[in-house]
């Protein structure tokens, strides 16, 4: 694997993303949208259990809908190019990253417009931070090899979310439970198990993802 | 021709089906006479996520070798270990509404796991009619279910042992070998595994025999 390609690919998705503002504005115009919506609905939530609940679960819509489009710019000559001057590795690593950053960014937004609208009820900020990072880095990993398996069958966006959500769940449940212990302002030894599982999970699934992106490949 | 195995597993299912309802076994509270479903219950289980693993284990092979024969086999496993949640959901349920109360409880992790381990199978099948190209339909299915595999792996093992299940073994509260299952409950729970074990495998080849010749038929 070569690192000045792998820094490449990724520079390249980030200029790509600059390059076409639109896509970027209407992410955000999703977030603030969902947000606004469920403030209006509940009106004020004041149940930790679900202000957690609904927060993951608008997180878990927008990073799918995010990530489900990684991989439809792929045409077919360019994905000719790719496979002949990148190694798959060094490929799927970029893109894990590339969605790495965005959905990290895309959370703390998230949270941001959440607490705004919602109202914020996390009293230990460090905790739920980690939480959200690391949650969004697993999530990343998962969804981008899942964005590759429903671009090579026929980029349907429905299948994305039918692949990916029950492959998520676990993750999810993980994160709801660390960020609920986050909420409640417990003591850290007694959720640092959680943490460990999160980030143990983050190394499964970007092994298997570099693993496996190998083989979906090959045309 | 009958293979050996076949009869055997059909004799160890019946003789746990007769001497599980007949045999002693220990007087608990709470669970009176539904600790037999431990002969019918747990063995099934063990049959799906065998069948699971099997298929998984076909999977690899297909990635290594690209053989369809294999994909064939796997989708077949899949198909196979679906099934047999179907009665292992039942019988759980049953003792479930017996024991615990209700038929069925979201607080349950075990519970929640197999609900996502039959979603992500369910998944599994429509990747794999989504896509036309038989090669390329190997391949990406053999992909992901590789992958969902080892997700519902950490779903159903890992995640129950650390949060609280009222199912035994996990959670804190005592697994059925450590106090309940005597040895005459063992005289059966044992044969019981092995038995559906053989008969999921027997299923299998059925089914695997009708799908190579469907393969076959096609082909011409």
């Amino acid at each position: 694997m070569n690192k000045t390609l792998l820094y490449q690919l990724i520079k390249k998705e980030f200029i790509l993303e600059f390059r076409q503002k639109s896509t970027l504005a209407g992410i955000l115009v999703y977030i603030v949208a969902t947000v606004f919506i469920s403030a209006l609905s509940f009106k004020k939530i004041i149940h930790p259990t679900i202000w957690n609940a609904l927060f993951w679960t608008i997180f878990m819509f927008i990073t799918v809908n995010v990530s489900s489009k990684s991989f439809m710019q792929e045409t077919k000559g360019k994905g000719l190019f790719n496979y002949l001057y990148y190694h798959p590795q060094t490929f799927i690593l970029s893109k894990i990253i590339y969605n790495m950053v965005l959905m990290a960014v895309l959370s703390l937004l998230t949270f941001f417009f959440y607490s705004w609208f919602v109202g914020n009820m996390v009293q230990d900020f460090g905790m739920f931070l980690l939480a959200l990072l690391f949650s969004s880095s697993a999530f990343s990993g998962v969804l981008s090899l899942m964005s590759a398996i429903a671009s090579k069958a026929n980029n349907n966006i429905s299948l994305m979310a039918i692949l990916s959500f029950p492959v998520l769940m676990p993750l999810l449940l993980v994160s709801i439970k660390l960020s609920k212990h986050a909420i409640d302002g417990l003591a850290w030894s007694v959720s640092y198990k959680y943490l460990l599982i999160l980030v143990m999970l983050n190394f499964v699934v970007v092994a298997l993802a570099t693993l496996l992106f190998n083989y979906l490949w090959k045309e | 021709m009958i293979k050996w195995w076949k009869i055997l597993s059909a004799l160890l299912i019946l003789y746990t089906l007769i001497w599980g309802m007949l045999g002693p076994v220990p007087q608990l509270d709470i669970l009176n006479e539904t600790i037999r479903n431990v002969y019918y219950h747990v063995p099934i289980w063990f049959a799906m996520l065998f069948q699971m693993g099997y298929s998984v284990v076909y999977a690899v092979k297909q990635l290594s070798k690209n053989d369809l024969k294999t994909d064939i086999i796997s989708h077949e496993a899949a198909q196979t270990g679906l099934f047999f949640a179907l009665p292992g959901l039942l019988t759980g349920s049953m003792w479930a509404k017996f024991t615990w109360g209700t038929w069925w409880t979201f607080q349950d992790p075990k519970l929640n796991g197999v609900a996502i381990a039959v979603l992500i199978y369910l998944a599994y099948f429509i990747l794999r009619n989504s896509i036309d190209d038989e090669q390329k339909r190997a391949r990406i299915a053999a992909v992901y279910n590789i992958f969902a595999f080892v997700m519902m792996f950490v779903f159903i093992m890992i995640l129950p042992r650390l949060t609280d299940s009222l199912h035994p073994g996990n959670g804190g509260n005592p697994a059925f070998g450590k106090y309940d299952l005597d040895n005459n409950m063992r005289m059966v729970f044992y044969p019981a595994v092995i038995g559906w074990v053989l008969f999921s495998l027997w299923v299998l080849d059925v089914k695997k025999r009708l799908a190579f010749l469907t393969y076959a038929n096609n082909e011409i």
